[in-house]
């Protein structure tokens, strides 16, 4: 399990003035909002559940204190459903964080509450960030702090923390309670039956002496949930104790003729429902013009209507701006330093010019699409918009063995299919996350959208580039299909919280931009230099040159191209945009038109959107999927491609033949 | 009349209400492949017995227990059509044919032991949703970790439930029964759809798409194949805490 890898500090500054803080809380509640506004280090926020993965971590000074940040995964519970799960609650046991921050959301109290009498469970040093208190009033939800402080036992603070309201107080109890000794918690009680088991287990426990950094009874209680996790590590370290916890929670269920996890969430949330009763006032309120804008984009029709827009919209922008960004980049950069795509001459300068090449098609070429793309994206997460798209494209996804969550990685794949196969990490199974994956790397990212309207758009016309886009999503759902037959297995369904829209916060949007641009650039350039400078060196040294003729089969035989777009689809691997950039010095003139058929140029087209994931998307697919399946997906890729491109090659010599 | 043709007639009014209630007397007549006539003299028979309410015209509507007869027969329809194409081998056309002659003669304890055999699903060969049980039981887990096959010591259900994709926008109901898997049924608990919770449907998407409910003050998004196996009572109208 990839636990937490985050170096917390914690042997080099600890001692008086330093105190290390985990904010835990449910997804969408503003968690990140809150670490950023504190620290205004680096974190990835927006409207969509369950986004962070890594373990965010960044400073502030306090009143002489230094207080280390800790921004946990937002989770719904303490179980074992996804590792985000898990390492929130080792991250907790293990590195016993001096205060922990349950970021609560006021509109939602009560859901919100269920992950609270876990973390009060855990016994943990705790402050409630009652947060959002604005929306939730907006909907006429009013939370007596002080009520909920006295039921709870620990102090509760009300914030906004996307205007910074409340955030002055909410450090100052951090400081207030760091110095206080004593942080037991009045205990929440279950009914009757089970307090008795969970006293059982406590007490032998404690006799036991067994540690695994969770209070005993957040262990008894687990135990009793018949947690997988806990069970089996109490399994191994005390088998005495494992045994009677499963023999007690086997009495649960004769008791109550259910199963004890079931019994026991169903108490804990009678002692909400309790709490909330006694603490939550709510009137009626006005619809919002958040209801309407929700009510015409979930709206049978309109919804699809406005999804089918959103993206539409997306491509347009990312197409119009990042055109304009490009070419002012290119401008300037060639002032200082033209670049040929393959030079002769020495290796050295070979190897140089083709790094160099490398960076600047990396800034001029892949950036400028990005950067717009990004921007557009995050408003519309932070919006809320996607989260309804999600909810309309759910029963299409649904037939590529997906959910509607799985709309998210594949939109960014359209940017870059490198962070889109990372974030597929939302999906709950492996099966669900390769699926997506394989999605992805037939998506056109910007650096193939470059090749098709450099080459299909700009030759043939607009009209065509668009088609190429259509026949991919429908290559896309065609092959996703055939996938699902040929990888059964366990697929979950969609169970996700839908928030209010909001009015995307300016700094969230430009910092998310910021930090899943830079991301890019650490993952995606190194490969990009290495690789350029690499196959170039290669092509100067005549390694490549019988390609050409290897390929010929292929590329002319079956697909009817030019026998030089064998060498162009090997650089392509490094970089699938110098397929474009090598065209006319490959052929000696930038009047493509000249050389290639419209047909060859569409069909060259589509096998560059299909043919082989690049070399950084390979690496990425390696890191989370291993190497196999990496394999397995490239030859999905080149069987598609091959496929797709001969099929229209045929197809369209036959149909112009009989016109 | 036989109680037989009596199951079959409930059986019928009890699927075609799901497409639109109440279920006039033509649409059932088409649907059995009998005359008009005689369906209307049936269910005035019927409706004299108790399991139907029929004002000419409108339709028949089915009470309370004939709707839970048309339930059961259905249910068990259903699961026997899954064992003979899914266990046996049989194709669905003749599976049909022979389910439609074992439903009327199987008995609780052998329903009960099918649908464990099966492994509590979800759809009949043809798709279509299994309608809940009708033992007092929340999960399907309960019902597997009771050792006993004897249905009476369970106990019954006294409300009728539904899944959860059969409620129109804006119904509510209270969660009785979850079926499905550990996972799934965990996670639902976590999101607070405890049994015993009250929830409202806000909207359904179109072609087969997620259920959006309103739950413990949050709204989840939840889909069609967990949504049609979270089964619910629906609350009468005026009926409150």
């Amino acid at each position: 399990m990839p636990s937490c890898h985050v170096d917390t500090g914690r042997n080099k500054e600890s001692g008086k003035g330093f105190i290390r803080v985990a904010l835990a809380g449910n997804a969408n509640v503003g968690k990140s909002v809150l670490f950023n506004q504190l620290t205004g280090s680096h974190q990835i926020i927006g409207n969509w559940p369950g986004k962070t993965v890594d373990i965010a971590v960044g400073n502030l000074f306090f009143e002489g204190y230094k207080i280390q940040l800790i921004d946990l995964p937002g989770i719904y519970s303490f179980s074992t459903y996804s590792e985000e799960e898990v390492i929130s609650r080792e991250y907790i046991a293990t590195e016993s964080p001096d205060i922990v921050i349950n970021v609560v959301d006021a509109s939602v109290l009560e859901r919100n509450l269920y992950f609270t009498l876990q973390l009060l469970e855990m016994d943990v040093p705790l402050i409630i960030c009652l947060n959002q208190v604005d929306m939730a009033r907006k909907k006429g939800i009013d939370v007596d702090v002080k009520a909920l402080e006295k039921v709870l036992g620990v102090p509760v603070v009300p914030t906004v923390a996307i205007k910074g309201e409340g955030i002055y107080e909410l450090m100052r109890k951090v400081v207030e309670l760091y110095g206080e000794a004593d942080r037991r918690h009045p205990v929440i009680r279950y009914d009757e039956e089970i307090e008795r088991r969970i006293g059982i287990l406590v007490d032998m426990i404690r006799e036991r002496g067994i540690d695994l950094g969770y209070s005993p009874r957040f262990l008894a209680i687990k135990l009793l949930e018949g947690d997988v996790e806990i069970k089996r590590q109490i399994w191994s370290l005390d088998k005495d104790v494992a045994r009677k916890a499963e023999a007690l929670a086997y009495e649960i269920i004769e008791l109550y003729d259910a199963p004890s996890y079931a019994v026991i969430s169903s108490q804990r949330y009678k002692v909400i429902s309790d709490i909330v009763s006694r603490v939550v006032r709510q009137v009626e309120v006005e619809k919002s013009p958040g209801d309407w804008l929700d009510i015409l984009t979930t709206h049978r029709i309109l919804g699809y209507v406005t999804s089918a827009g959103v993206l539409a919209l997306l491509l347009l922008w990312t197409f119009i701006v990042g055109d304009m960004l490009s070419s002012l980049l290119e401008n300037i950069i060639n002032i200082f330093h033209p670049v040929e795509p393959v030079v002769t001459g020495p290796l050295w300068e070979v190897l140089l010019n083709g790094a160099i090449g490398g960076i600047v098609a990396g800034i001029t070429l892949v950036i400028p699409y990005v950067v717009p793309f990004y921007l557009y994206l995050s408003v519309m997460e932070d919006s809320g918009i996607m989260t309804r798209v999600a909810f309309m494209i759910d029963s299409l996804m649904h037939k590529i063995g997906l959910h509607g969550k799985a709309i998210i990685p594949l939109i960014l794949g359209y940017g870059c299919n490198v962070p889109a196969i990372y974030s597929t990490r939302i999906m709950e199974t492996r099966r669900e996350r390769i699926l997506t994956a394989f999605a992805i790397t037939l998506v056109p990212c910007s650096a193939r959208t470059i090749v098709i309207l450099g080459l299909v758009s700009r030759f043939l016309g607009f009209e065509w580039a668009l088609l190429v886009y259509l026949v991919d999503i429908l290559v896309i759902f065609t092959v996703g299909k055939m996938l699902t037959k040929i990888y059964p297995g366990e697929s979950t369904g969609l169970i996700m919280e839908i928030h209010s829209f909001r009015v995307p916060s300016i700094k969230v949007v430009l910092r998310q931009t910021f930090y899943r641009t830079r991301s890019i650039i650490y993952l995606v350039f190194p490969l990009y230099i290495v690789g350029s400078a690499l196959v170039q060196g290669l092509y100067s040294m005549g390694v490549l040159s019988p390609i050409n003729s290897i390929l010929s089969p292929i590329t002319s035989g079956l697909m009817g191209l030019p026998d030089v777009t064998g060498i162009l689809l090997v650089f392509g691997f490094i970089r699938k945009e110098l397929i474009l950039l090598l065209l006319p010095s490959v052929y000696g003139s930038l009047n493509i038109l000249l050389f290639m058929s419209p047909l060859q140029i569409f069909v060259l087209s589509l096998v560059t959107v299909l043919y082989i994931p690049c070399i950084s998307t390979l690496a990425i697919l390696a890191k989370e999927f291993g190497w196999r399946d990496t394999i397995y997906i490239s030859l999905g890729n080149l069987i598609t491609a091959l496929f797709v491109g001969g099929l229209t090659y045929h197809l369209i010599s036959i149909l112009t033949g009989i016109i | 009349m036989s109680s037989r043709s009596i199951e079959e007639y409930l059986e019928a009014i009890y699927r075609l209400s799901i497409e639109e209630a109440p279920v006039k007397t033509s649409r059932l007549a088409e649907y059995l492949g009998v005359a008009p006539s005689s369906v209307t003299e049936m269910i005035k028979k019927m409706s004299e017995l108790g399991y139907v309410e029929y004002s000419p015209y409108r339709g028949v509507v089915l009470t309370e227990s004939g709707r839970s007869i048309g339930e059961k027969i259905t249910r068990r329809h259903r699961l026997f059509e899954l064992f003979l194409t899914k266990v046996l081998g049989i194709n669905r056309d003749l599976a049909h044919n022979e389910a439609c002659e074992v439903e009327h003669s199987i008995s609780d304890e052998t329903e009960k032991s099918l649908c464990r055999f099966l492994g509590s699903p979800n759809t009949c060969p043809h798709g279509r949703v299994i309608p809940a049980c009708d033992l007092d039981v929340s999960t399907c887990e309960e019902c597997i970790s009771l050792n006993s096959l004897e249905v009476e010591k369970v106990g019954r259900r006294r409300k009728s439930l539904v899944p959860l994709t059969w409620l129109r926008e804006g119904s509510r109901g209270v969660i009785e029964f979850i079926r499905g898997e550990h996972k799934t049924l965990r996670r639902l608990l976590d999101m607070g759809l405890t049994p015993g919770t009250r929830i409202s449907v806000i909207r359904t998407a179109p072609m087969n798409g997620p259920v959006e409910i309103f739950v413990r003050g949050s709204r989840l998004a939840i889909g069609k194949e967990i949504a049609s196996n979270i089964f619910v009572s629906m609350e009468k109208r005026g009926e409150s805490d």
